[in-house]
């Protein structure tokens, strides 16, 4: 089973929730985290990284001995990554988005496949949990090969839980495609509703199911309720604001170590959606 | 002789630290500017803003591959070429709107020419009166793609409003992160102000927002906001930005009238009696004073 978490709206909790499930999951469990731009999850989970990869996309480079500038390879390139002066060709690799069109209509092999680095994938165990997660390089664009590699990472037959990134563009669409629920956590604040309602949008173009967790939940007013009613979204739990967790939260201590209690509440909250999810 | 236009831009690395509360305030606070938002993907200052509309556009941008069902033989030589993963073969090749990235390489290839090409509409974006001056915004639809690209258009129309009316400067509130549309906001950028909060996230996401400013070399400040949650914190932070040459604009306390302003729709520091707001009135005339 894989359960993505997600907001929308960032700052709201999303990786203080993951890892709070992955930490109350027992053993067979694994933690993806998919906000490649700003991973936190590893301050939360302390893993031991024993694994790291640099991933890279390839992206063409000229051979200009070859090359007779006859101009198919800027004609084919939809990204502007080639550009053409009189008989001079010229790549921009950071606009490449690696479709490898260029290569195909090349007949003359003037194109040599070279590569962009877009980050670091790194991966080890936190305990039991099977920890994965990415970091793209500063200046890089498109982070989302990076984000697919960490996925490809995952091991079969374990619970997964996915760290999604803020936003609901197509990193959190590449983050939650193949998720069989997903959380969306909120806080009850016009910026938390207004950016809940364009996640619901995504999960119900997707149709993948999901319910909301309200974060400091005393800290707003009812208009999150009262939209989760209306649009029949479970509530599965409501955190109010304490101290206590905002200052564990500072120092990298994750909620069920403040509260504990909550491991029940997260591991009865897996229980709950493996059932709804395989009904 | 003709001002020079001043951009500036309010980053955070880290989501949800008050980007969005800090640019409302400045955008009471300052005079004669144009207000921009630039997270495409979940823009949140309209809702301190009141706008009305003045101009709404539709934003195209790329193309998306369809197939023509008729046309198609099923070969499926466009599903082994694409780098995407978004044609799978049924009784003829189905695309995934969401996973084509428009590179036209199976409209190119295909033996039937039965894929077409279409201009891909992605969102809308909007300039709109605000009791503080002008606000240029947009909205992408869920789960595009060309978030820099629409970004780097709405900056565009904001510098053209900002020269048709001589106004001297643009105040930008920024996305989250420190990708596609972060870097497409931060061309011409004069001066970046960075928000954080006294975390151990929010310390790991202002290093790389400060390594991303620094690797464009845009000069950047940074301001900590909810201080008084963390302070020993907040000592760190400011330690160690002062070691990277990064200034600190100053500190915001924790205070919940935030909220309470967010829920009312108005700037915070429109409120007589807001610790935060005080605070951000000191860290605007800082600002001022560097630009």
């Amino acid at each position: 089973m894989q359960i993505a978490v997600g907001s929308g709206k960032g700052g709201t909790g999303k990786t203080t929730i993951s890892t709070s499930l992955v930490l109350s999951a027992g053993t067979d469990v694994q933690y993806l985290d998919c906000d490649v731009e700003e991973p936190n999850g590893h301050i939360f989970l302390k893993p031991e990284l024993t694994f790291s990869e640099t991933i890279v996309v390839t992206v063409p480079k000229l051979d200009e001995s070859r090359c007779t500038a006859c101009g198919k390879c800027r004609d084919i390139c939809a990204y502007n990554a080639i550009a053409q002066f009189g008989k001079t060709v010229m790549i921009f690799p950071e606009m490449c988005h690696s479709c490898l069109g260029c290569f195909r209509v090349c007949e003359e092999d003037a194109l040599i496949e070279d590569t962009r680095e877009i980050g670091l994938l790194e991966s080890g165990m936190a305990g039991p949990i099977h920890f994965v997660h990415g970091r793209v390089r500063i200046g890089e664009a498109m982070g989302v090969p990076l984000l697919k590699a960490v996925k490809q990472k995952a091991e079969p037959g374990k619970l997964t839980i996915i760290d999604a990134p803020p936003g609901t563009s197509c990193s959190f669409v590449e983050s939650i495609n193949d998720a069989d629920y997903v959380i969306l956590v909120t806080e009850p604040t016009p910026f938390g509703l207004h950016d809940l309602k364009l996640a619901v949008t995504v999960l119900k173009n997707f149709n993948i199911p999901g319910g909301v967790i309200i974060n400091r939940s005393d800290l707003g007013d009812d208009g999150v309720l009262r939209y989760c009613e209306s649009e029949n979204i479970p509530v599965l739990l409501e955190i109010p604001f304490q101290r206590a967790i905002a200052e564990g939260y500072a120092r990298g201590i994750n909620l069920v170590e403040t509260v504990p209690e909550l491991r029940t509440i997260f591991s009865d909250m897996l229980t709950q959606i493996a059932f709804e999810v395989t009904k | 002789m003709e001002q020079k236009i001043k951009e500036v831009l309010i980053l955070s690395g880290k989501g949800g630290t008050g980007k969005t509360s800090i640019v409302g305030s400045f955008a009471h606070l300052a005079d004669n500017k144009i207000l921009v938002d630039c997270d495409v993907d979940a823009s949140d200052l309209h809702l301190l803003l009141s706008p009305r509309p003045t101009e709404t556009h539709d934003f195209k941008s790329g193309v998306k591959a369809r197939v023509e069902a008729d046309k198609c033989s099923g070969c499926g030589m466009c599903a082994e070429l694409c780098q995407f993963d978004s044609i799978v073969m049924e009784e003829t090749a189905v695309i995934s709107a969401f996973k084509c990235e428009g590179c036209g390489v199976c409209a190119h290839f295909c033996p039937d020419e039965a894929i077409v090409l279409e201009e891909n509409h992605c969102g809308s974006w909007y300039i709109a009166d605000t009791a503080y001056g002008p606000l240029v915004h947009a909205q992408l639809f869920a789960g595009e793609e060309n978030s820099g690209k629409l970004v780097s258009h709405i900056k565009k129309q904001a510098r053209q409003l900002a020269e048709s009316t001589n106004t001297n400067l643009i105040l930008i509130d920024g996305a989250p992160g420190i990708g596609c549309p972060v870097i497409a906001s931060l061309s011409n950028v004069d001066l970046v102000v960075v928000v954080t909060e006294p975390t151990l996230s929010g310390k790991h996401d202002l290093d790389r927002i400060l390594d991303l400013t620094e690797h464009f070399k845009t000069p950047a400040l940074v301001c900590i906001n909810k201080w008084d949650l963390h302070p020993e914190m907040s000592d760190i932070i400011e330690a160690s930005c002062k070691e990277r040459g990064a200034d600190l604009l100053g500190r915001i306390p924790f205070d919940p009238k935030v909220i309470a302003c967010q829920i009312q729709g108005v700037p915070v520091t429109a409120s007589d009696t807001s610790l935060a707001g005080y605070s951000i009135r000191d860290i605007w005339k800082k600002l001022k004073e560097k630009l």
